[in-house]
């Protein structure tokens, strides 16, 4: 965490946003020891501990932030003092050999979750979702069910959906197995689609696109993204080492509605025909300002139509 | 969309004279605004009356106005100007308010004049309490309930509706003026009153209280396009119920999670879309602490203290890019010059801890009420950076240059417990220090919450760092072998001076130790987005971390010391100095590196200095500079008296203090030294002596003759300088007011009650320039800093300027000044006739002065600047200037420098002038004659000249009869009409003038208070008189006065000079003031009447 004091409101259940912490390691400045929030159920350091996530405090990760930023995405080692300098060049050549392999088969839902019944019907397949994605449908009335990555276009349309979101998740978009396949065979049906982060290049993948690794990603509450058709910015949270090469996609098929204004980077995109958006950034917030929400009023807006048979694809 | 290209002249309009509630924050938003605008190729006309200000040097804008902040005045500046846009959100509330009286008047539609930024619309429903409720309830922001009141009996009626405590709160004022708490029937007839007359539409929001909630505050910025931003959020150490600008302020929000920061960022820019605001904009919040509900309190639309404190604590300059938005260019077009990068449509990210500490007054008016409430009372503030909180604590505290090392302040110890707890609430200035004495003795932070409703996470920490402190106690001297402890408390923040103090051992071992160690702090940089881009900010705060980001380049440099936060005595003038240096540093090839902690200034702006340290100015954190940065030397003689102090442990510690010596500064400021080198020289100065009881205090007053000047060499509470007429008034001086002992013994001195005169120069230690010789209108006995100053001099005779430029010129030498010089000297009334015309010296500085840029401003001699040049060793003659003495010749304008007060805002102070200086800021006036130049003055300064039939309550001391009798003939002439007490009543009729009688407060009712009170008096006069009961009441027709804004003149030579001014305006009348710009003084071209 670049900033220093870390856990100051301590640890509010209403605000997890998924059931586990999936980081490996955690590394702060100073940890409070005595938060304070009316909603607060404990401090951070127990969390940790009761979820078996290593954590250390007391390094400058000013300093850490300032070698990533020149350095790029770098392996690291969590080690005490007490390891010795031979056991952490030997975990340090264990961290260099890793291999990340199957993220979004580690995360994502075992089964399907049944979220409400609502109108209209979206399947969220499950990347890795950030739990305020389905919160926040269910808060506009939709009814939502959640199916693991795993699940074939088939198994998708087999639950009748009147739109499929594709959530964010970690790691190499390429890496998804079957994930650009899927959303390929999702996109013909005419469906509404939304993409969230990596369903974002996912569906850029789908559309004959290619991704990019970047030196050290977005990743913050505070990164700039104009709408390019109204000319209007919103600040956005993002939380992303790959992204879509903008060149790689067909103008003609595919419009790019958003980009980041300090890298030029694609941020959302559409497609010309088919009822099928997506945005890198995270419209759900959780952290982060919640200045897109309206993104997804909009997909439930498509969904209804779609419902209703008054969608057809132009 | 680029920038308008219909604009080709814009009219910035600045803030005026410092006062409480708008401080230097206003200088640098409108310097920044109006290079901001140059840069964009417009021509940039600025109108402010304060000539303190950078804002105000010919530099920054194309015309610089330095004339009333009035309609009139305004209007004739338009009128010679022509500019198609006016920019006043950059000038305050003074500046929003102009604004909108300037449409209401018809002048801006007259000239084809639009208002850039915020629309007038939005400024109205944002400013008026009415409008604002409604348009928060259109949109469904929750606000307090809450109802608008235009007299006492409404007030009354919705209190007996939903009970007390009620706030009230004034529409269009300024800091809360006027406003409060009102917990009890009797409170609400006394705010309300108050406040309904301090609103200038006579109205004033009844609010239900919601004390106790957390106060959030989020300093937005929206472009014409509706982008939208949120710079920085601040949290308030102290609740809802303590102004914000009284509040211990940390940034970012400590206690916030993500959903409330969140939620209150929605309401924020959901307000700001509401309102159309084009720029910056405040927006304060109320935050339940034990739900999810907020409250809106209040919106600034415009730059406000707040928003200089936010740019400080990110780095964005929120002024620069909203005077750029105001032209029309969109947030994401404007480059953010931290990275160069990037774009100002962004939100800057932290990864340090901020925190501002208000400076307080209270240190001068011992007497003043120093509870915390509604209405803002400091005068400045401070701010420091840290990576942890109690880091930032301990450098805020040390920042405020209050004689405090740690967060303990000397005295509390010696209280009761019950005392303690009794004043926690409600607080008053010292209630950190309070706190923390609580802790001291055990009382737990759930207690004190419960007291408080301040967060447990501050009083955590404050738990903590006395934990911390105990340790250290507890160590003794073995805490200097203790690393690691050592380490900790460092992190913490503790001084070396603290530690010494509690540890036993001293501030010099603590620091050898912490030395020999290698435990030094490192610097890092501020640069708006925590490390994730490359930026190149030279803009630093130490901490005890690990990696230092400081890459000193191989350029020669040169540290300049700051002078902290505004307070009595110490204003913006010196921030003025600060800046003048580094630029003249720059400009002779050196590198400038300024250390300073006041967030309001233009010298702590990151583009200002090749480096900017933000730290305290103690001996400790400026040797960690000073180590780190390797410079040639260090400046202090322009960061005023606290950088001044600094230069003796400077010096010692091997540190070349560039410019005078720090012996020479020790020779001036040494009253012992100070005299003998006077006596070698054969210069008078007022004879006197000290003396440590009251018997060798009368032998030294026979000695000298009566009145004599006394003052105590060591202030603790009570009166700290007077003058004594008689035996009677010394004794008791002495047996009421100071405690006088053998190690604090009083000084007594001759008061010659002449007039005062001060000079600021330049001496390369051969020869001196003399900007000019000021002359004041009060005479001796008034502080010269409340007294009206006058360039040139109006009645000097040659033998007198003869006399003070040698003497100038023989102390400059003996002190071997190298650099600049401030002297006051007075004239003994009876030795006009004799060889030197009877001038004395009062005191030399051997520093800046106040009225350097006044003087720079008026006479075009860059004395800041020449000043430099000799500090970095290029003499007098080799810049222009051959002569021994260098003076200009007197120019044929005049011009004044009028001192402004911030009564109002100060309960149970005196208005009355005396030998302690009262005011906070200053305007200037200038034009063809004396007269002319005090009627701006007066303009300028808020007192306003009186009108044909206005009503003056005249109440003189017997002593001053004699010589007030003239000046109230002329007032009559002049056809101001009387009140007056008995005696003042049959003086006036001794020359056939009529005048109603007063009573006195003894003699019934209704009295003089209550014709104060029921606004048929315009004017006020009241000269001091002796004895208690007349004391008493004077003072207390004083704070009426000052309470209802009633000017009130306490020296007659102020009303001489009113007099003179309002004569003149009368034969003038007619006509639309005048309007000059620097450069055009004494160039009388047709528009100048």
């Amino acid at each position: 965490m670049t900033y220093p004091l870390v856990g100051n409101y301590g640890t509010l259940g209403a605000e997890e946003e998924s059931r586990r912490p999936w980081v490996r390691g955690f590394v702060v400045r100073e940890v409070c020891a005595r938060p304070s929030h009316w909603g607060g159920r404990g401090d951070l350091d127990a969390y940790l501990r009761e979820r078996g996530v290593p954590g250390l405090s007391g390094v400058d990760t000013r300093a850490l932030t300032r070698h990533l930023r020149r350095f790029g995405t770098v392996r690291g080692v969590l080690a005490s003092g007490e390891a010795g300098a031979e056991r952490i060049a030997a975990l340090r050549e264990q961290a260099r050999a890793w291999q990340p392999g199957d993220l979004v088969g580690e995360v994502t839902t075992r089964e399907v979750l049944e979220l409400g019944r609502g109108t209209p019907h979206v399947v969220l397949v499950d990347y890795g979702s950030k739990a305020n994605i389905a919160r926040t449908l269910l808060e506009m009335g939709a009814g939502v069910t959640v199916v693991p990555a795993s699940w074939s276009a088939e198994e998708i349309l087999a639950l009748e959906p009147d739109g499929v979101l594709l959530s964010n998740g970690p790691g190499d978009p390429r890496q998804v197995r079957g994930g650009a396949e899927t959303v390929r065979r999702l996109l013909e049906t005419g469906l509404p689609i939304f993409g969230i982060c990596l369903g974002h290049q996912l569906l850029g993948l789908a559309l004959g696109g290619r991704t990019e690794k970047m030196l050290f990603g977005h990743r913050g509450v505070n990164h700039p993204v104009m709408d390019l058709r109204s000319g209007r910015g919103v600040i956005t949270t993002q939380n992303h080492g790959y992204a879509l090469v903008a060149d790689s996609l067909d103008p003609s098929t595919v419009e790019v509605t958003h980009a980041n204004l300090n890298d030029g980077t694609v941020e959302g995109l559409r497609h010309r025909w088919f009822p099928a958006s997506s945005v890198q950034y995270h419209p759900e917030a959780c952290p982060g300002p919640e200045d897109s929400r309206r993104l997804f009023a909009d997909f439930l807006e498509l969904c209804r139509q779609r419902r209703a048979g008054a969608l057809v694809a132009r | 969309m680029p920038r308008r290209s219909d604009l080709h002249k814009v009219l910035v309009i600045g803030s005026g004279p410092i006062i409480i509630g708008q401080a230097a924050e206003f200088d640098y938003a409108g310097t920044q605004a109006c290079q901001a605008l140059r840069e964009e190729g417009l021509e940039v006309v600025l109108v402010n009356s304060n000539p303190a200000t950078i804002m105000t040097d010919a530099e920054i804008a194309d015309r610089v106005y330095i004339e009333p902040l009035t309609v009139e005045q305004l209007e004739s500046v338009i009128a010679k100007e022509r500019p198609q846009g006016i920019l006043a959100g950059l000038g305050g509330q003074v500046g929003l308010n102009l604004a909108v009286a300037l449409a209401d008047a018809g002048v801006l539609r007259r000239y084809g004049v639009e208002v850039l930024g915020t629309p007038l619309q939005g400024v109205r429903q944002a400013e008026d309490r009415e409008l604002f409720k409604a348009t928060m309830q259109r949109i469904g922001e929750p606000v307090p309930e809450s109802r608008i009141v235009r007299s006492l009996a409404e007030g009354q009626a919705f209190a007996a509706a939903i009970g007390l405590p009620l706030i009230v709160r004034p529409a269009y004022t300024l800091g809360g003026t006027g406003g409060g708490f009102a917990h009890t029937e009797k409170e609400l007839e006394e705010v309300l009153l108050r406040g309904l007359r301090h609103s200038p539409i006579g109205q004033c929001l009844l609010e239900r209280s919601i004390s106790g909630w957390k106060e959030i505050e989020y300093e937005v910025m929206r472009d014409g396009r509706g982008n939208a931003i949120t710079v920085c959020n601040m949290e308030n150490f102290d609740p809802v119920g303590v102004h914000t600008g009284d509040s211990i302020v940390v940034a970012p929000s400590q206690t916030l999670s993500d959903r409330d920061y969140q939620r209150l960022r929605r309401a924020s820019l959901h307000i700001i879309e509401a309102l159309g605001v084009q720029g910056g904009c405040n927006v304060q919040l109320a935050l339940d602490p034990e739900s999810d509900a907020y409250q809106v309190i209040e919106v600034n639309p415009r730059v406000s203290r707040s928003s200089a404190l936010a740019s400080k604590a990110t780095g964005y300059p929120i002024a620069k890019v909203a005077a750029k938005i105001a032209v029309g260019l969109g947030l994401d077009e404007i480059r953010n010059p931290v990275t160069g990068s990037t774009f100002a449509f962004f939100e800057p990210s932290l990864d340090y801890v901020v925190l501002k500490i208000p400076r307080w007054p209270f240190d001068k008016f011992r007497t003043a009420d120093r509870m915390l409430g509604t209405q803002m009372k400091a005068t400045g503030e401070v701010m420091a950076i840290d990576r942890t909180f109690n880091g930032a604590l301990h450098k805020a505290i040390r920042s405020l240059d209050a004689g405090l090392d740690g967060c303990a302040l000397p005295g509390l110890e010696r209280r009761e417990t019950a005392e303690l707890l009794a004043d926690l609430v409600p607080g008053d200035d010292r209630r950190l220090f309070v706190l923390c004495e609580a802790l001291r003795r055990g009382i737990g932070t759930t207690e004190l919450h419960r007291r408080t409703r301040i967060d447990p996470w501050f009083l955590g920490h404050l738990e903590r760092l006395v934990d911390l402190e105990r340790q250290a106690l507890q160590a003794g001297g073995s805490l200097l072998g203790d690393l690691e402890a050592l380490r900790r408390m460092k992190e913490a923040g503790l001084s070396d001076r603290r530690l010494g103090v509690l540890s036993g051992q001293g501030e010099d071992a603590v620091r050898r130790a912490r030395l020999e160690a290698g435990l030094r702090p490192v610097y890092k940089m501020v640069d708006t987005c925590a490390a994730e881009f490359e930026a190149a900010t030279p803009y630093f705060y130490s901490c005890y971390d690990q990696e230092d980001e400081v890459r000193p380049s191989a350029r020669p440099r040169i540290v300049v010391l700051g002078s902290g936060p505004i307070r009595i005595g110490q204003g913006i003038e010196f921030d003025y100095g600060s800046v003048h240096a580094v630029w003249g540093l720059r400009e002779a090839g050196y590198e400038a590196v300024i250390i300073n902690n006041n967030p309001e200034t233009v010298s702590t702006d990151w583009s200002t200095a090749d480096r900017l340290y933000f730290e305290p100015l103690t001996f400790e954190d400026v040797m960690a500079v000073v180590e780190r940065e390797r410079p040639l030397g260090v400046i202090a003689q322009f960061g005023g008296q606290t950088a001044i102090n600094l230069t003796g442990p400077l010096a010692r510690a091997g540190v070349p203090i560039l410019g005078t010596s720090a012996a020479g500064v020790d020779a001036a400021e040494d009253r012992a030294v100070f005299d003998a080198l006077l006596e070698r020289l054969g210069i008078p100065r007022p004879s006197g002596g000290s003396a440590t009881s009251l018997e060798e205090a009368r032998a030294v007053a026979e000695r000298i003759g009566f009145p004599v000047l006394v003052r105590p060499s060591y202030v603790l509470g009570g009166r700290a300088m007077e003058i004594c007429y008689t035996p009677q008034d010394l004794e008791e001086y002495v047996q009421s007011a100071v405690l006088v002992a053998q190690e604090h013994p009083i000084l007594v001195d001759r008061y010659l009650g002449g007039r005062e005169v001060e000079v600021d120069a330049v001496s390369d230690g051969a020869s001196v320039l003399i900007a000019g010789i000021l002359e004041h209108v009060e005479r001796a006995g008034v502080h010269s800093g409340d007294s009206i100053a006058v360039y040139p001099p109006q009645h000097l005779s040659a033998e007198a300027v003869a006399t003070i430029e040698r003497y100038t010129l023989e102390m400059a030498r003996a002190l071997d000044v190298r650099g600049l010089m401030n002297v006051q000297y007075v004239l003994d009334p009876d030795g006009a006739e004799r060889p030197g015309a009877g001038v004395h010296v009062l005191e030399v500085n051997p520093r800046s002065s106040r009225t350097v840029p006044f003087l720079t401003k008026v006479t075009g001699v860059p004395l800041t600047r020449v000043a430099t040049q000799v500090i970095l060793g290029t003499d007098l003659r080799a810049q222009g200037y051959p002569s021994p003495v260098n003076r200009p010749p007197d120019p044929g304008y005049v011009a004044v420098k009028m001192p402004v007060f911030s009564w109002s805002k100060l309960h149970g102070v005196d208005t009355a002038l005396g030998p302690e200086m009262k005011s906070t800021g200053e305007v200037m006036g200038v034009g063809p004659t004396m007269a002319a130049a005090l009627a701006k003055g007066f303009a300028s300064c808020g007192l306003g000249l009186p009108a044909e039939g206005t009503r003056a309550l005249v109440m003189v001391a017997d002593r001053d009869k004699a010589e007030a009798l003239p000046l109230l003939a002329k007032l009559s002439e002049l056809g101001l009409r009387f009140l007056a007490t008995r005696g003042t009543r049959e003086l006036l009729a001794s020359v056939g003038i009529e005048a109603e009688l007063a009573l006195k407060l003894h003699e019934g009712a209704p009295n003089c208070l209550d014709a104060i009170r029921d606004g048929s008096v315009g004017l006020v006069v009241n000269t001091l008189t002796r004895g208690r009961r007349a004391e008493r009441d004077g003072f207390r027709v004083r704070r009426v006065a000052a309470e209802l804004g009633v000017p009130c003149l306490t020296s007659l030579d102020t009303l001489a000079a009113l007099i003179m001014a309002v004569a003149d305006q009368r034969q003038q009348s007619g006509g639309p003031p005048s309007a000059w710009a620097l450069g055009e003084y004494g160039r009388q071209g047709g528009e100048v009447r």
